[in-house]
């Protein structure tokens, strides 16, 4: 493979373009890594911690871990994947996720990977925390109460080159995600909906259009997160064949 | 100093219900109650919550009729989103929201006749409880069993068509519906199988309305002296007075049948009807302001809907209307076990009004949904199976809900239910000092003939034990006896 260098995942023989990180060459490779805060294209944040692998015996995280030749990567593993639902269990309890009346429900990823990982019922104790809700924008509701802190928002949405969102700890020792009001309100419709989009959950949600898509026809009503990525691993093989 | 007596908690109704006999000195009854534990947190849960969520969340109230709350919402929040009071909607949201509409009916009515009323009257309510219950029924009458099950399971398949899943969906939203029915769906329903398709499921409705016909001929006596009393009525009826179980004028007639709430815009409801708060009970009765709390309670139901019609907008039903209309010379029936008969012309006008909408284009083609000028109030009746449901909202500014009210069909129906408890005790239980079964039995049959849910809550069925708890005229506990 001219230009790419070789990387083991799970025992096996996978391509990589060098400088990239784990996550994206595993995708490219037809391998699943699951994350929250990952977004293709955008610098990796490293905070949610769900792509936790383990590099030579050290628990690293995948989106921030660039690969090398020869590196050898655990992924799908009875351990690693224990605690990836430990992290999302994590998650649920210290937001207040009532999936059933949340519109995301279908399309949200933190919903999808507790699927995937079969959660139940999550071993912590709930905290049910306060943290408010920022309805006062015309087209955005922030529902921090839902947020999983995974950046995203304040990594890719700006509104005149400002960021609409910025980590805050409001004078509490917790930091929240706050939505600056101004920017927000200049906001646009489509903006709006792009916010939305980019939220791996149902922190941001757009108004007025809730609940559109019909049960049947989610992101994730008929196969489970990460099925995309494992599903190209047919059209890879053709590809190499 | 009287003596109390409890039953608690009532079986084969959905919830928790306990009821207490006063006796007094001479073991007559003094007064009845029937304690219903209503949790009222929905109208506090979706303050601050975005509105258009109202429809998904509130429907949680309920396992066993989760549609009409769904609807109920989704019509007021019309309003807020200005698609008009249920008439403003487009074709397709409108009759998909009413194809759901009726699925939820037929299957709420036919999950009760079948799972909680057939044992009482094929096996008579004195029988035994452990051969009394759905299993005795599939045991003895297998056909009929079976019948239930597949006209239940043909409402829940009706509502997964429209709402996306047979319990607790998301097919209505403000101003609309999210989906058309399917080319699939349509004909699975309309063609499924032998033994599962709209046809059929009218050809088993208009059998359980003679199976119940002839059972009444043979036991007229029963069903119409166990409990009667005169009521007011009330229900939606479309503007020409027809039955219409989704979107109508407000009416009430009295116990003569004349019209004391004359087909009102219910926007208005709060100039027409008030509730009162008693200190025995966190339900609270409604009643008609004209008339006050004394003279204004209303029974809602499918027997107050065929005492307030005109008319069956569909034909077989119209038909055994006429009949049913007869047997009281047209005026109101007060007869409590009639709601029985009532709830069967209803399963089968449900029926009909499927078969309708499943042929009807509209359904598959069209806009989703309508939007107009916002306002920040809204109102949204329709009629449950259980009876007449309110939603209120108000909404600020900022698309939060700030106010939540619901008059739930339980609720409307508290002070007949009392009534009918308070009949049925005194009819069985004069003179005794202790709780006897066929009086337990008889409260029992006289509280599920409203077929209430009691708790809005979602239970097993007819898992919980029955408990009758007996006082003398100190309070102190001399009997107790369980099922
Ligand atoms: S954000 Fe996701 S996990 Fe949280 S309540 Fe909504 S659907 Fe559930």
């Amino acid at each position: 493979m001219k230009g790419k260098i070789k990387i083991i995942i799970d025992g096996k023989e996978c391509w990589a373009k060098p400088g990239q990180n784990v996550i994206d060459a595993a995708r490219d490779n037809g391998i699943y890594i699951p994350s929250l805060c990952h977004v293709e294209g955008v610098k990796p944040a490293g905070s949610c911690r769900v792509c936790n692998v383990r590099i030579e015996g050290r628990n690293m995280t995948a989106c921030t871990t660039p690969v090398a030749d020869g590196m050898e990567i655990e992924n799908d593993i009875p351990e690693l994947n224990e605690l990836r639902k430990a992290i999302i269990e994590v998650l649920f309890v210290s937001g207040n996720h009532f999936c059933p009346s949340c519109e995301k429900s279908g399309n949200c990823e933190l919903q999808a990977l507790a699927y995937r990982f079969r959660m139940m019922v999550p071993r912590f104790p709930y905290e049910f925390p306060i943290k408010g809700v920022d309805a006062s924008s015309k087209y955005i509701y922030h529902d921090r109460n839902r947020c999983v802190m995974c950046k995203r928002c304040i990594r890719t949405i700006t509104k005149d080159g400002k960021n609409v969102f910025a980590y805050s700890s409001r004078g509490g020792k917790h930091l929240h995600v706050v939505m600056d009001k101004e920017l927000a309100a200049q906001m646009t419709e489509k903006e709006a909906q792009k916010a939305m989009d980019i939220c791996p959950v149902g922190a941001i949600l757009k108004k007025e259009r809730g609940f559109y898509s019909p049960i049947g026809q989610r992101k994730y009503d008929t196969e489970p997160i990460g099925s995309d990525v494992e599903k190209n691993i047919d059209h890879l093989k053709q590809k190499e064949q | 100093m009287t003596k109390k007596i409890t039953i608690e908690p009532v079986t084969r109704v959905e919830g928790h219900g306990k009821v207490t006999i006063h006796l007094d000195e001479e073991n007559n009854v003094k007064q009845t109650r029937l304690h219903i534990v209503e949790f009222r947190g929905f109208e506090r849960f979706v303050q601050g919550r975005p509105y258009w969520e109202a429809p998904v969340l509130v429907q949680r109230l309920c396992g066993i009729c989760p549609v009409s709350h769904h609807l109920a919402a989704a019509k007021a929040l019309d309003m807020i989103v200005g698609a008009g009071t249920g008439d403003g909607l487009t074709p397709t949201g409108e009759k998909m929201r009413r194809l759901m509409h009726y699925g939820q009916i037929f299957q709420s009515h036919a999950l009760h006749f079948f799972h909680l009323v057939s044992p009482d009257l094929l096996f008579g309510i004195d029988a035994d409880p452990a051969i009394r219950n759905i299993i005795g029924v599939a045991m003895e009458h297998k056909e009929l069993a079976v019948q239930g099950v597949m006209m239940r399971k043909f409402g829940q398949e009706i509502i997964r068509a429209t709402a996306g899943k047979k319990i607790h969906g998301t097919g209505a939203i403000p101003g609309g519906i999210n989906k058309f029915l399917s080319p699939k769906d349509k004909e699975y329903l309309l063609n499924g199988s032998e033994d599962f398709n709209i046809e059929k499921m009218i050809e088993w409705s208009q059998g359980i309305v003679s199976f119940f016909k002839d059972y009444y001929k043979k036991n007229k006596k029963f069903i119409d002296d166990f409990s009667w009393f005169p009521s007011n009525n009330m229900s939606l009826v479309r503007k020409d007075g027809a039955m219409d179980l989704y979107h109508g004028v407000l009416r009430v007639v009295d116990h003569d049948g004349k019209k004391i709430l004359n087909d009102v815009d219910y926007q208005n409801y709060t100039d027409y009807v008030e509730e009162e708060v008693k200190n025995w009970t966190y339900m609270k009765f409604p009643y008609l302001k004209q008339l006050g709390p004394e003279k204004g309670w209303y029974r809602v139901g499918p027997l107050a809907r065929l005492n307030t019609c005109d008319f069956i907008p569909t034909p077989l039903a119209q038909k055994e209307f006429e009949e049913f209309r007869s047997l009281t010379g047209g005026k109101p029936n007060g007869h409590c076990l009639h709601y029985h008969y009532a709830r069967l012309i209803e399963i089968l006008h449900a029926a009909e009004v499927m078969r309708d909408l499943l042929n009807d284009p509209d359904l598959m083609k069209g806009e989703l949904t309508v939007k107009g000028e916002k306002s920040f109030e809204g109102i949204g009746l329709l009629e449950a199976p259980r009876g007449t449901l309110f939603h209120h909202y108000k909404i600020n500014e900022d698309d939060q809900i700030t106010m939540a009210n619901l008059i739930v069909s339980t609720t409307n129906n508290n002070i007949p239910m009392n009534r009918s408890v308070n009949i049925v005790a005194k009819n069985w239980m004069n003179g005794q000092a202790e709780i006897t079964e066929p009086m337990m039995n008889a409260v029992e049959v006289a509280i599920r003939a409203y077929d209430p849910c009691l708790s809005c809550a979602t239970h097993a069925l007819g898992s919980m034990p029955l408990e009758v708890s007996l006082y003398d005229a100190g309070d102190n506990l001399i009997d107790r006896k369980r099922t």
